[in-house]
Formats: C-alpha cells, sequence, structure tokens
C-alpha cells in the first residue's frame, strides 16, 4: 500500500508542494525542484526539530517577564511538554543573555537559555 | 541648545545601524532620540527566531539581535535619549532643528547637521478596515498582543481568531498556540497569504490552524468583549458573498493587516513622500527631499526582514556621514519607475556620482508572479535581469545595477518590470 504524506518545502520562498511516499524501504520525495527539498522532507518525516522560544517569569527585572528560547532545536512533539515546564519558572534577576535558566529541558539534552537581559 | 552633527531619531535596529555606521565614517557627535525605554524597537518584542541569517550568519532570537547591535553601540561615544518623543522637525536650509520631549528635561530644542529618521512602522488598525460590530474589548492588533504576551507578561484572551495572514499575525497564531489560547483561524482575504513561507509551515501548520484564504471578517459581535465574528467567503472583487456566512465564536479578535511607514514628523517638515511605499522618496544613500535628512528602517518601506533594515540602516548613515563632509553630490542622474507588475521601488533616485559599488534595487510585486524575470532597462539597453521560478508580494525582492550601466547611462529613467520567461 502507497502511504503519501504532502508538504511544503521551506528552504526557499518557492513553496515546493512535496509529496513523499513512504510505502518502501526509501523516502521518494517528489515536487521539489532541488535537493534541499529532499533532505528538507526526509527530516521533517523522521524526526521534525524546532526551536522552542517563549518567556518565563522574573522578579526584579525591568519587565515582569524574560524571553528564553531552547539552545537548540528539539523533537516536535516534546514543544507542549516544555512549555508546561517553563510555565512554572521564576527567575530573578540579574539574567544576562546566554545565561542558563532551565538546563537539560524534558531530558531533551537541550537548555534553556535567556535570549534578554 | 544642544548640537550634533548627526541626530537619528527612532533607536530600533535602522537607526542603530544608521548611528553605527555614522561613527564609523569619522562622524564625531552622535545622538539617537528612542521613544522606549530601551534601544531596540521591535525586536524587543518579536521573541521568536529566525533574525541575523544574512547580517550576523547566524540564527536569533530578535531580543538577541538588538542586544548585538546595542553592545557595539555600547563602544562608541554615540550618545543615547532614550524615554524621548520627537515632536517636530524644522529644516530652513543648513539649519535643522529637533523638537524633542521627556519627563526629566521637558521640551528640548537640539540642532544638528544632518538627521537620520529611523521612527520604523505602525499596525494598520481596525479603524483602517472598518468591520462592523460595536466596539468590544478584546481586539487588538497582533503587535499589541505580541507586546502584551512576551514583555508584558499577560495574555489577552483564550479563544482567537485572526485576521490577516501578514507575519506578525501568523508568528502570533503560533505564540498564542504555545501559551494555551485556542486560534480557531487566520483569515486573508486576498488569495494568497502575505507571510514568508516558512511562516505558514512552523507557525499554522505545525498546529493545524486552519488559514482561510479569501475570506474576511464581516462583523465583531459582542458588547462588553468579544463574543464572536461573523466570517464569510469573498469574490473577486473582495466583496463578501452573503451566503456563506459563518459565525466563529471567540473571546479575541486579532489584526495583521498591514503595516504604515510613521511619517507624520517627515511629512510636517516638508519632505517628499512616495504614495505606494508610504515612505521618504530616496535617493542611493536614503537621502530624502530635503538636504542633509536621511531615511532608513521601516518608516521608508516596510521590510521581511531585519537584516535588509541594518544593510538599509548602514547606507543611510555613510550617506549623512559624506554629507557632514562635504563629499554627497546633491541632485540625481538616475530615476528608478515601477513599470508592468512591479509596486514600489527603493530608491526611487540615483545620482551615479555617490556611488563606488554595484547598487541594489529594492521592490516589491503587485501579485504573484510565477515563472517570470524581473528586468531593469535604460532606454531599450537590459542591464539588470533576475529569473525567480515565484515572485510573491510578500517577500521583497533585491536587483542588483551594475555601476558601470549607470556611469555609461546618466541622465536617464531605469525601467523595472516584470516579464514572461
Amino acid at each position: 500500500m502507497k502511504t503519501l504524506i504532502n508538504m511544503t518545502c521551506i528552504c526557499c520562498p518557492l513553496g515546493c508542494d512535496l509529496e513523499i511516499d513512504k510505502s518502501g524501504t526509501e523516502f521518494i520525495v517528489t515536487g521539489n525542484k532541488c535537493l534541499r527539498g529532499k533532505k528538507y522532507a526526509i527530516e521533517e518525516i523522521t524526526l521534525p526539530k524546532r526551536i522552542v522560544t517563549s518567556t518565563v517569569k522574573i522578579t526584579g527585572g525591568r519587565h515582569p517577564v524574560i524571553p528564553v528560547k531552547t539552545s537548540a532545536a528539539i523533537p516536535k512533539e516534546k514543544i507542549f511538554t516544555i512549555m508546561d515546564i517553563l510555565a512554572n519558572v521564576e527567575i530573578t534577576a540579574p539574567i544576562n543573555v546566554g545565561d542558563v535558566v532551565v538546563k537539560n529541558i524534558a531530558d531533551t539534552g537541550v537548555d534553556i537559555v535567556a535570549t534578554g537581559a | 541648545m544642544k548640537s550634533y552633527d548627526i541626530v537619528v531619531i527612532g533607536g530600533g535596529p535602522a537607526g542603530m545601524a544608521a548611528a553605527l555606521a555614522a561613527h564609523k565614517n569619522q562622524v564625531k557627535n552622535i545622538l539617537i532620540i528612542e521613544r522606549d525605554l530601551e534601544l531596540g524597537g521591535i525586536l524587543n518584542q518579536c521573541i521568536h527566531n529566525g533574525f541575523g541569517l544574512h547580517h550576523f550568519k547566524k540564527e536569533l532570537t530578535g531580543p538577541e539581535y538588538s542586544n548585538l547591535v546595542t553592545l557595539e553601540l555600547q563602544k562608541t561615544n554615540i550618545e543615547i535619549m532614550t524615554d524621548s518623543m520627537v515632536l517636530k522637525l524644522d529644516h530652513d536650509n543648513d539649519n535643522k532643528t529637533v523638537y524633542a520631549i521627556n519627563g526629566k528635561l521637558g521640551l528640548m530644542k537640539i540642532k544638528a547637521k544632518a538627521i537620520i529618521l529611523a521612527m520604523g512602522c505602525r499596525e494598520r488598525t481596525r479603524g483602517a478596515i472598518r468591520i462592523h460590530g460595536a466596539r468590544p474589548a478584546g481586539v487588538y492588533t497582533a503587535g499589541t498582543a505580541q507586546r502584551l504576551i512576551n514583555i508584558d507578561g499577560y495574555m489577552p484572551g483564550k479563544k482567537v481568531v485572526i485576521l490577516g495572514s501578514g507575519d506578525i499575525g501568523l508568528i502570533m497564531a503560533r505564540r498564542m498556540t504555545l501559551e494555551g489560547a485556542k486560534v480557531e483561524a487566520v483569515l486573508e482575504i486576498m488569495p494568497y497569504s502575505n507571510g514568508l513561507t516558512r511562516n505558514i509551515v512552523q507557525c499554522l501548520n505545525d498546529f493545524s490552524i486552519p488559514l482561510m484564504l479569501s475570506h474576511t471578517v464581516t462583523k465583531i459581535h459582542g458588547k462588553e468583549r468579544v463574543e464572536g465574528v461573523s466570517i464569510t467567503k469573498v469574490d473577486m472583487n473582495l466583496c463578501p458573498i452573503k451566503t456563506t456566512e459563518q459565525f466563529i465564536p471567540c473571546d479575541t479578535v486579532l489584526l495583521s493587516v498591514g503595516l504604515i511607514p510613521e511619517n507624520e514628523i517627515s511629512r510636517a517638515c516638508g519632505i517628499m513622500i512616495d504614495r505606494k511605499t508610504a515612505g521618504p522618496i530616496v535617493g542611493e544613500l536614503r537621502q530624502t527631499s530635503k538636504e542633509g535628512i536621511f531615511s532608513c528602517g521601516n518608516v521608508l518601506h516596510v521590510h521581511d526582514l531585519v537584516d535588509f533594515v541594518s544593510e538599509e540602516g548602514y547606507l543611510a548613515g555613510f550617506g549623512a556621514a559624506q554629507y557632514i563632509h562635504n563629499n554627497l553630490n546633491p541632485d540625481f542622474t538616475h530615476t528608478t519607475i515601477p513599470g508592468d507588475g512591479i509596486n514600489t521601488v527603493v530608491p526611487q533616485k540615483i545620482n551615479a556620482k555617490n556611488i563606488t559599488d554595484n547598487i541594489k534595487l529594492f521592490m516589491r510585486v503587485k501579485k504573484v508572479y510565477t515563472n517570470c524575470a524581473i528586468n531593469a532597462y535604460i532606454g531599450d539597453k537590459l542591464i539588470a535581469h533576475k529569473k525567480e521560478n515565484k515572485f510573491l508580494p510578500a517577500e521583497m525582492v533585491s536587483l542588483t545595477i551594475k555601476k558601470e550601466d549607470l556611469f555609461n547611462n546618466t541622465n536617464a529613467e531605469i525601467l523595472i518590470k516584470i516579464e514572461q520567461i
């Protein structure tokens, strides 16, 4: 049986509509106009990853919250687990850009770091 | 009265880059006036990533980009005045005065040899698109909601409909979803999205938020608080089709329906404005129609990427420095003309004598074009050519013009148009 997945490539403004056939041992990507499209499609199917950016509460800062991000891309399915953890994180000023706010968040091996001061 | 070589109005990415460029080009006495409490402008609330790929060659969030530029500024003696608002500019011949105000010093008159306008842009509001209904709480521009959540730590709603598929609207669809809200739909009146493809995929598709093209909000329901919206499909003339009307319950409506360069003080001092870009008409170094006044960033024309804002800031800062050193040739040798399919072109004028290198024209197309080229002509001669499988109104296009072509064909119009391949 053929299993087809459709997605839009984001490697360039073209936005190719990709179709991926994953019924065989190898992924067959069609619709891509360049090789980057194939790489993107396979990554998106096997292990889609995203950088998560959000804010956490801070006391003694200029504002009530401070922006943070994951220091590297994390598996997409962990996004909401990470958001749940961040909802209860409270830190105290002073904080500098790059300071680690949460180590190894949700066992991803990736830290949450401050992106603002 | 305090006096400076250059006063930069606005401490966002454009103004900061302009000040740094002027400083690098031996201008000693520079002041940046910023309305907010801190430098960085809109970058401070754009906490998502994707900034700096061109300029810093790495992927940064807005606050990180702002921080890197601010650190560069702190190494200089450029003066910074925050929490201060510029009210008016006076321009009589060589004598330029900036009227500014803040809570500590009251009204200030500041003298400047050159002025760089970098005030950015502002969002179109509900008033600009005239949606029926009462005036309940819960209607925000996407950027206001972004500031409330990302800087003030305040969540403006739980069940959201977003009108307009501009990038800020798409970014806010994801942001509100991450913070626990339910985004029911993003509606776009045009048959294509106004946001970058990357944002459609990562902000909407990732969270299964529907993007309804050729749809608009016809009425906002609710008296004290938004209770829902009526939406309809629109026809080819963008008119609502009454029979397709449906009701979506929600407590919040976000608007992402376009940005307008903020040129009140430019207009008031008599600077000529391009009707299409809504920003000043400028030359190759971003000089406006008033001698010694320059303009860059979103106040000149709305950009998609901050990287290009910084690049333009450097140009304006360099131009202002040349003016201060009496090296800027006045008048122009070339005019750029947006032809078929081209909506806007910046710069509108060029003086080839001020150019040491090739120059880039920045333009937006009128609608989606596939398998086309953007060509630039002087008379019958093709001087620049860019072929793409797709040109989108949402993505600014740049076209490089070789300096030789300008030197060899002076006093000419450069016509830029879309042509089928």
